[in-house]
């Protein structure tokens, strides 16, 4: 991608010695500089969040040793005999995770795939926006959904499971269906730019259109396939909301779906709710949480990137 | 792009043997299709779903009274006049906020940075890692920043207007560089060739043809934003809020905090109002997007 200058600004060399001097555009150079400052803002950013983090983080560490927090398996920050092992957050942020993806990822992959492969592109014109649309709903919607609907109505009352007001399994059913279009729209983008000439080669060597789009379509669109999933569980890893209204409050390790648990979103969301007073051993435990949350996303991330550079295929 | 339905069916039509074998009429490609049919279904299943049962959950309470009565304890008194005040305003404030940074960021990236700089890498990777950070993360980053500032009242339309800023802005940074680098080539050497400065070329030439591409990209950014509790949740959003917001310094709520308060209550009245709520806030989503879908559409340039 060519730049609209090549050495940063107006070309200073090579004018006729004849001419006379090019004013030097003041105006011009000011917003040169308040677009490069603009730029620099989000590396500001990044900057704030790891401050804003680290200091109430180191504030906590200094009371609790970090592999207590890292491996302790009982969380009651609130309580007089106060503990503070992470663990019973990790695991219910876990079980969401997993119950939803397994829930996106082949219904989103199918629906990609239908959508790239075999829809006619009238259909696929109407669908796809449908689906972007759907991506926008409101994470609250679905987490009343999950509560009133997946956990109370069809849970409870319809298959009488033994469960009580909330469990993992609605929140992560629900969160599934929430990643669902991302998933779907990512992966269909990265198949249908595979060039036509791949599938004509394929189908040209006899193979139908089954094969075609497994051992074809399917591999060279991997890294975009693994970028749109990794996506997806950053996204699951990330989702308040739904959690806060549906997986419950009572942080404890789960040991099976239809418990309830508290995940590491859902327990900042509910210590929020409280009045914890700034410099606090409580706000500081908000912040070890949160950090501990960035730093999982963005190790989610940079492998995301790693897998899109490692399987990228160039046309 | 063009399927390859016509090479399918030729092939399919031509060879007999295919066809019994290994078709486009096997019975596992049929299956696979099916399974492909099922999960296309299954997955708008679901999302009917859910959008049914809200209309019909909320639909008793689907009146004028949802939108212009204040919150009360008593649900069939109960509005959520203060909540659409205070999505409103949050929002707009958050556009005033992250659109002439995330675009001048933008048109930094794309058109002036040297790409050989380590510097410029470093900036293109932080803008990538910030886009897939938590929202509830940038709840937490600004009520740290406030408590820094000496901020006491936490829960005023300026805070919020700064987390949703925050959130959006590398959206809104990724969507400008894309819709920069639509513009062909050609314009931009056209517009230096007959003698324009880059920032000419920039002001009279890219940017005009590519204001659909970031308007669009902005307006379901903000419709993200719109939807968003995570956030404000944390900066003490969940009050009880018996009045119109006035400004960057007034209280408020907004209405996926008010969805949320609602949904928490233990009396059935109250989810219902949560329903009625949910339609009006996905309303106003499907209005903004139905905004974008038509810049899109309108207005957009094809080369």
């Amino acid at each position: 991608m060519s730049t609209l200058t090549t050495q940063g600004g107006p070309a200073k060399s090579g004018r006729p010695s004849g001419l006379s001097q090019q004013s030097p555009r003041y105006g011009e150079k000011a917003v040169y500089l308040i677009l490069r400052i603009s730029a620099w803002l989000t590396v500001l950013i990044t900057a704030a969040i790891l401050v804003a983090f680290a200091i109430p983080s180191i504030e906590f560490f200094q009371q609790v040793p970090v592999l207590d927090f890292l491996f302790g398996d009982r969380w009651a920050p609130r309580f007089a005999n106060s503990s503070f092992g992470v663990l019973p957050l990790v695991t219910a942020t876990a079980w969401t995770t997993v119950i939803a993806l397994s829930v996106a990822v082949p219904f989103g992959l199918g629906a990609a795939i239908f959508l790239s492969e075999y829809a006619h592109p009238r259909l696929r014109k109407v669908l796809k926006p449908v689906l972007e649309i759907l991506a926008g709903i409101p994470t609250v919607v679905y987490g009343y959904f999950a509560l009133t609907f997946v956990q109370t109505t069809v849970f409870r009352e319809w298959l009488k499971l033994p469960t009580e007001a909330f469990s993992v399994l609605a929140a992560g059913i629900v969160m599934g269906v929430m990643i669902i279009p991302t998933i779907a729209s990512i992966s269909e983008d990265a198949m249908s730019s595979v060039p036509q000439a791949m599938r004509q080669g394929s189908a040209a060597l006899g193979a139908n259109r089954m094969q075609t789009t497994l051992r074809v379509v399917f591999p060279a669109a991997l890294s975009g396939i693994i970028a749109a999933v990794v996506l997806g569980i950053s996204r699951a890893v990330g989702e308040t909301m739904i959690v806060a209204i549906a997986a419950g409050q009572q942080a404890r390790i789960v040991g099976n779906p239809l418990e309830q648990g508290q995940t590491m979103t859902g327990f900042i969301a509910n210590a929020a709710l409280g009045d914890s007073r700034v410099g606090s051993l409580e706000y500081d435990t908000l912040y070890a949480v949160g950090l501990l949350l960035f730093i999982l996303t963005l190790i989610i991330n940079w492998i995301s990137i790693a897998f899109v550079r490692r399987f990228r295929e160039v046309y | 792009m063009k399927p390859f339905t016509s090479i399918g069916k030729i092939a399919a039509q031509g060879s007999v043997r295919g066809r019994a074998k290994g078709g486009e009429y096997s019975p596992k490609s049929i299956a696979f299709l099916l399974i492909l049919w099922a999960s296309l279904a299954l997955a708008f299943a679901f999302l009917i779903t859910l959008i049914v049962t809200t209309f019909i959950e909320g639909s008793p309470r689907l009146n004028s009274m949802l939108l212009t009565e204040f919150p009360a304890s008593r649900p069939t008194q109960a509005g959520a006049r203060p909540a659409i005040l205070g999505s409103m305003m949050v929002i707009a404030f958050t556009a005033l906020f992250t659109l002439p940074l995330g675009i001048a960021a933008g048109i930094h990236l794309e058109a002036f940075s040297d790409r050989k700089k380590w510097w410029n890498r470093v900036i293109e990777l932080n803008v990538q890692n910030l886009a897939a950070v938590p929202s509830i993360v940038y709840g937490l980053l600004t009520l740290g920043a406030l408590s820094a500032l000496g901020v006491k009242d936490k829960n005023i339309v300026a805070a919020g207007a700064m987390a949703l800023s925050l959130l959006i802005l590398p959206v809104i940074i990724i969507v400008t560089r894309e819709s920069i680098r639509a513009v062909p080539d050609e314009i931009r050497q056209g517009s230096l060739a007959l003698g324009a400065t880059p920032l000419q070329t920039l002001f009279r030439q890219i940017l005009p043809s590519s204001v659909p591409g970031i308007a669009t990209g902005s307006i379901l950014a903000l419709s993200r934003a719109l939807g968003e509790a995570a956030p404000l949740l944390i900066l003490g959003a969940l009050v009880f809020v018996s009045f119109d917001p006035n400004g960057l310094l007034s209280g408020y709520t907004t209405l996926p905090i008010q969805i949320f308060n609602w949904t928490g209550r233990p009396q059935e009245e109250f989810h219902i109002l949560a329903a009625a709520a949910s339609i009006v806030l996905l309303a106003l989503l499907l209005a903004m997007n139905a905004i974008a879908i038509v810049i899109r559409n309108r207005f957009q340039k094809r080369w």
